[in-house]
């Protein structure tokens, strides 16, 4: 920060000396960067303005107008559990294994290797969603049936297990797994990058009084890195609620309002029944599907807001 | 040895644990213990029948974990045994991490790589029902679709990068412009897919699909990647080179296009190439706005434009009679988009490297 004010005083001064007035290519050049910066926020303001405005006619109106009937609130009420279930879901499984990921390379795994080791998992960020998807519904959906089977079977006085398993693997239990995959390369960057920067004499310190390397890593990596694992598993978070194609590939979603993971029955998200239905979709059954994209941008918008809180306040400190 | 000094950790750890009977596990105590855990797993999942990959693994590191800890704990004490278990769970959590991954990419290359040929590259879908036809209609889609996005969003991006960096200052624009950059990268892709359409309907009618829709879309995803990789970079540009410049009466316009930016040029290149590899896989967005079509269309100024990603969704969704053929096109599909995106990545890289400063 005080380097960037150093700079553009040097810069004012230099301006002011010359005459007292800038020079016609300073002026056009800072104008074209306020222009920039200016547009970015003009788009953001876009998005908001035409996603209301073209949501407005579903939202006022009449039910009876709206397709089978029911209300909006009735149509976007089993997305958003459903939504809220698969990215739960995907959290859960993900920040223990992005939490173990960054541990490994950062601490456990030989200094020869965790340098490649970490740009492997750079590169699987990069992986385009439709390929999670593909890849789900072909090999993990039929690889997770005698998993799941043997859940229904067993462990069914559990509500998420309480089956019949479906046969084919389109469940809500593979699609969590698959955006758990999908969002660990974040978390775990997010991890990585705070867990190798845990003060050496910390860790020397912890050493030295005779820890083992997990209560090194227990009493100072992790403490150290709490709010930064917070933070990124609310980007994961983020991540997960908006992903659109890996879940309308794998899931064969009812509508169903249900925390059974495993059977024929899943809600559907937002997103994917977006992407679902809005190829086939006119008239007032877009504006009710952009309407339904609006609550997944105040979602996510509030998710990322809080993560950011986060960041920012742990900068703080 | 006199007195209590300790020579090794193990040692010093023995002197400070106190209790006499300390001893240590064999080198590779670790592997031992996997094996003998697979086996043991192994063998009883196939006396209960229900023998499955998923089963196996997580098994053997379960027991692996335990048995290895109950193994230390009677040769190395309690402190030494949750050590050694912790370590292999969090080894065995990456080990867990990369199967699936390792899985993806080798489904991707051994299917992808039946229809992996000439025509895939230079026919189009056209008229294909069956077996053969290609791609290359989604190919080029791709390239004019993300070659719009990219000329959209490199100017913006990096002109606003400069902005924050070199003129913000701590003016209001600057704090809300950082903070509505942070809210644009937390955008969902289908969302900006869903904003392209409600722009282009007003104009254009109901229905409307076009390929520089999906340009627009991608562009509201591609600008907060461009300007967090731009900032980086220019952030980490020394200002001494700026006060040299300045003291040398250079104006500050030319400081940034003269020093800055040729400073800082190949951490940009770099930025962009890795945003690019970000958009280029995007399908939710494009599904949306430019359609599904079968033929080449080149002008993305003129009706429905396909491309890969869309293309191997489309492929997948709904297949031709019988269906193979169209999911083998599906993976090659894929298999040439995730080329793309790993080409991007190299290169980025070694642009980086090859060409970049030494500014750190």
């Amino acid at each position: 920060m005080s380097s960037i004010d150093t700079t553009t005083n040097a810069g004012q001064l230099l301006a002011s000396s010359s005459g007292g007035r800038r020079r016609p290519g300073d002026r056009i050049f800072s104008n074209l960067s306020v222009l920039a910066g200016i547009t970015i926020l003009l788009l953001l303001a876009g998005v908001a303005i035409f996603l209301v405005g073209q949501a407005w006619p579903a939202i006022t109106a009449a039910t009876s107008e709206l397709p089978n009937q029911e209300s909006l609130v009735s149509y976007v009420a089993p997305l958003v559990f459903g939504t809220m279930l698969a990215a739960g879901l995907a959290v859960v499984i993900a920040v223990p294994l992005a939490t173990a990921v960054a541990l490994f390379i950062t601490h456990i795994a030989p200094r020869r290797l965790a340098q490649p080791l970490g740009y492997v998992i750079d590169l699987l960020a990069a992986i385009p969603s439709i390929v999670y998807g593909l890849w789900g519904i072909a090999v993990l959906g039929p690889a997770s049936v005698p998993v799941t089977e043997w859940l229904a079977d067993k462990l069914s006085f559990i509500p998420f297990f309480a089956g019949p398993a479906s046969v084919t693997g389109r469940t809500m239990f593979v699609v969590g797994i698959v955006l758990a995959l999908m969002i660990l390369p974040i978390v775990s960057a997010v991890a990585r990058e705070v867990f190798s920067q845990t003060p050496k004499r910390l860790q020397e310190g912890a050493m030295a009084l005779g820890a083992t390397r997990w209560e090194m890593i227990r009493m100072t990596v992790l403490p150290f890195g709490r709010s930064a694992l917070i933070s990124g598993s609310m980007l994961g978070l983020g991540r997960a609620l908006g992903e659109t194609m890996a879940v309308a590939i794998i899931l064969s979603g009812s509508g169903a309002v249900t925390f059974n993971l495993i059977s024929t029955d899943n809600p559907s998200t937002i997103a994917a029944n977006i992407a679902l239905q809005f190829p086939e979709s006119s008239g007032i059954d877009v504006n009710v599907l952009i309407a339904s994209g609006l609550v997944l941008f105040a979602i996510t918008l509030v998710v990322n807001m809080a993560a950011r809180a986060v960041i920012a306040r742990s900068n703080v400190q | 040895m006199s007195g209590p000094r300790a020579g090794t950790p193990a040692e010093a750890r023995k002197l400070l644990g106190g209790s006499g009977k300390r001893g240590a596990l064999p080198g590779g105590a670790s592997w031992m213990a996997v094996g003998a855990a697979a086996i043991v797993v192994a063998a009883l999942l196939l006396v209960t029948g229900i023998f499955a990959a998923g089963f196996l693994v997580v098994g053997t590191m379960i027991v692996a974990s335990i048995g290895l800890y109950a193994w230390s704990r009677s040769v190395e004490g309690a402190r030494s045994a949750k050590d050694r278990m912790m370590s292999m769970g969090i080894a065995s959590a990456f080990a867990l991490a990369m199967i699936p991954l390792a899985s993806l990419l080798w489904t991707v290359v051994s299917k992808g790589i039946n229809r992996f040929d000439v025509a895939f590259f230079t026919e189009s879908a056209r008229g294909v029902i069956g077996a053969g036809g290609g791609a290359s209609h989604a190919i080029v889609g791709t390239l004019v679709i993300t070659g719009i996005a990219t000329l959209i969003s490199v100017p913006i991006g990096l002109m606003a990068a400069i902005y924050l960096n070199e003129y913000g200052g701590t003016s209001r624009l600057r704090r809300a412009l950082t903070f509505f950059v942070d809210v644009m990268t937390g955008i969902p892709s289908i969302v900006a897919g869903l904003f392209a359409y409600a722009l282009f309907e007003i104009f254009f009618g109901p229905g409307i699909r076009l390929g520089i829709m999906g340009s627009v879309a991608l562009t509201v995803l591609m600008i907060p990647i461009v300007i967090r990789s731009s900032e980086e970079i220019l952030k980490i540009v020394p200002n001494h080179l700026r006060e040299a410049s300045y003291a040398l009466g250079t104006p500050k316009w030319k400081t940034i296009t003269k020093v800055v930016l040729p400073t800082a040029l190949a951490g940009l290149v770099t930025g962009i190439m890795l945003a690019i590899a970000r958009i280029v896989g995007e399908t939710a967005p494009l599904l949306v706005t430019t359609g599904v079509i079968d033929s080449m269309n080149a002008n993305a100024f003129d009706g429905r434009m396909q491309n890969l990603a869309v293309y191997a969704y489309n492929e997948y969704k709904n297949p031709g009679v019988p269906p193979e053929p169209s999911f083998d096109r599906a993976w090659t599909a894929v298999l040439v988009l995730i080329l793309i995106v790993m080409l991007l990545n190299l290169a980025a890289r070694w642009v980086y490297r090859r060409f970049g400063t030494e500014i750190r």
